[in-house]
């Protein structure tokens, strides 16, 4: 594919006394990509991003959006083409929400009626009501303002988008909902997508691609957020990723990637003495019983006899998981429940089981996405 | 109580008919004095505000001068200049000009300091010229403190007028400095009043624009 924007021996310095802020940077975004700089305070993420769009300009190297010197094109020209999200949304307070949104459209002199259904058609994609439209920005929540400056970038369906923290400032409910709110978006938009940011769930969960940067914009490792965590290319990125980047990966995995595993589960019309064997051979004391092909429940070892299984009192399963559900979310149905498998519910079909030792091997064998 | 009070009352309603010639030409220089000043005040504490804003190290010397300027005794700034400009309009309009400085110039700078970074970034980041982004978004967002300069200069204006009475100037002022002369207290009651109604109403009139052309700084009030 190709590059969107790519950045070639970049280097920003801003006075001659103290080290660049970024120095010799490479980074290549491909077409339709979230990649998110990620780093401590002061790594030069945000320098690099304002240099994509010339709110600062670097002091040597080159870049280039769509193919293009970014320094070829007059400034106020370039930025209009570059959707640009920050993270006090940085709406004009004595403008309203729809002549917020409506600001570089405005710049490119599009007609009103042009304008005005572009608008109410962004509210709707940014989940934003239509009556808000006539308010003023200090009358809108947090989030609200946020989704208004989401908006307000895409107006004039620019191909690319840079985002700043643009999540920092709502509290963590809201912005777990504008993250998943960005996930879809950006899965029926495809834009390709800048977005620097200090929160590393953050960057796991919506990026495609994760830039670690270290001082002085040296990016350290550029790889998918699953190998970040898998494989830490240096000793500061795995400082950086911290010590639960186990756990973090199973956020990134769902219960469907995993191989299938029957467990110990057999039909009904299976005898006793079957059912026992089975439970020998797999260590277990718990049995699962599906009836047409649907898990319907628990029964313990001691309980079963002589009599059918289909006559015996289920254990309703507590345990259940979907085939989207991810990892994360199985691990901790299992924890929280008195079997030690959770059962997977495949549209009404059993769909197997997952085990915490399943699990383990499945991330062991370093699966991608 | 001295016998000349007892026939002197606080005011002689006659004198309104009699002297309303003079009294409406008074009060028609008092606000042209402060009008013409203050229109000054605010072309010359724009251009020092942008320049106290555009660069860092010219803002305190700049504040600095206003404010030694605001501290010199207005009779004697009135009396210095009349060997240079006579008892002409300027002799009372430069001066009152300089005492608007200081407090136009401080709201001013006040209110464009008053703009968030964000917002600022976000125009910049949008591709506004810095025309624009001036005009359009730092000016309206710095409304508020202009506005509140403004009036704050035109009252305290309004009453320095009076001042410059003493150079054969000021509009309502000469209604009180012929009272006091005359010691008849009708010219200064009606002089005193009128001014005090013209700052009023000055007042008024600019904080109803203001509000008209900040709907938005309302709205977030209520």
């Amino acid at each position: 594919m190709a590059s969107a924007i790519r950045l070639v021996g970049v280097t920003k310095r801003y006075d001659d006394r103290s080290p660049p802020a970024v120095r010799s940077l490479d980074l290549e975004v491909e077409d339709g990509e979230l990649v998110a700089l990620i780093g401590p305070s002061g790594c030069g993420k945000t320098t690099t991003l304002r240099m994509i769009n010339r709110l600062v300009e670097p002091t040597d190297g080159r870049i280039e959006v769509a193919g293009v010197d970014v320094r070829s094109v007059d400034a106020t020209q370039l930025r209009r083409g570059i959707g640009y999200v920050i993270q006090q949304a940085g709406l004009f307070p004595h403008r309203t929400v729809a002549q917020n949104i409506a600001v570089v459209p405005r710049a490119l002199r599009w007609d009103r009626a042009r304008i005005a259904a572009r608008v109410e058609e962004l509210a709707d994609l940014v989940g934003l009501e239509r009556s808000l439209l006539a308010r003023y920005p200090d009358e809108l929540s947090g989030g609200q303002q946020q989704r208004v400056g989401v908006a307000r970038a895409l107006a004039a369906d620019p191909p690319v988008l840079l985002m700043d923290e643009p999540f920092g400032a709502v509290d963590p409910i809201v912005r777990a909902r504008l993250q998943g709110e960005l996930s879809d978006l950006q899965r029926r938009l495809h834009k390709t997508i800048v977005l620097v940011t200090h929160d590393l769930d953050e960057a796991v969960r919506l990026a495609d691609r994760v830039a670690v940067m270290s001082l002085g914009g040296v990016v350290e490792q550029y790889a998918s957020p699953d190998e970040v965590l898998r494989a830490p290319a240096n000793e500061f990125v795995e400082e950086f990723v911290g010590a639960d980047r186990g756990m973090k990966r199973l956020r990134l995995h769902t219960v469907g990637e995993l191989p299938f595993l029957q467990g110990p589960v057999v039909d009904e019309a299976t005898t006793p003495a079957e059912a026992l064997a089975t439970l020998d051979r797999l260590g277990s004391d718990w049995l699962g019983v599906t009836r047409d092909g649907t898990f319907a429940g628990w029964v313990h070892r001691t309980s079963i006899g002589e009599a059918p299984l289909s006559r015996l009192q289920l254990h309703i399963p507590a345990a259940q998981v979907t085939p989207d559900s991810t990892l994360h979310s199985a691990v901790e149905l299992i924890m929280s429940s008195d079997t030690s498998v959770a059962v997977i519910d495949d549209g009404g079909r059993f769909g197997g089981v997952v085990t915490l030792e399943h699990v383990r091997g499945a991330l062991a064998r370093g699966r991608g996405r | 109580m001295h016998p000349a009070q007892a026939t002197n009352p606080i005011i002689r309603w006659e004198y309104l008919v009699d002297e309303w010639d003079q009294i409406s030409e008074a009060l028609v220089q008092h606000l042209r004095l402060t009008v013409v000043s203050v229109a000054l005040g605010v072309v010359l504490a724009t251009g020092l505000s942008a320049v106290a804003l555009r660069f860092r190290w010219a803002a305190t010397p700049i504040t600095t001068t206003t404010a030694v300027i605001y501290t010199i005794p207005s009779v004697a700034l009135f009396g210095i200049l009349v060997p240079y400009t006579g008892l002409s309009m300027w002799t009372a309009v430069i001066p009152l000009v300089g005492y608007t400085l200081l407090v136009l110039v401080t709201n001013f700078v006040a209110g464009f300091r008053a703009v968030p970074a964000a917002v600022r970034d976000a125009a910049d980041g949008m591709g506004m010229s810095r025309v624009r982004r001036t005009l359009g978004v730092d000016l309206p967002i710095a409304a508020p403190y202009l506005i509140a300069g403004l009036r704050i200069a035109t009252v305290s204006t309004v009453g320095l007028v009076t001042v410059a009475a003493v150079v054969g100037q000021g509009g309502l002022g000469r209604l009180v400095l012929d009272g006091l002369r005359r010691s008849f207290w009708t010219p200064m009651v009606v002089g005193s009043s009128l001014s005090i109604l013209l700052a009023l109403g000055l007042d008024l009139v600019i904080h109803l624009v203001g509000r008209w052309l900040t709907p938005w700084a309302r709205r977030r009030a209520t």
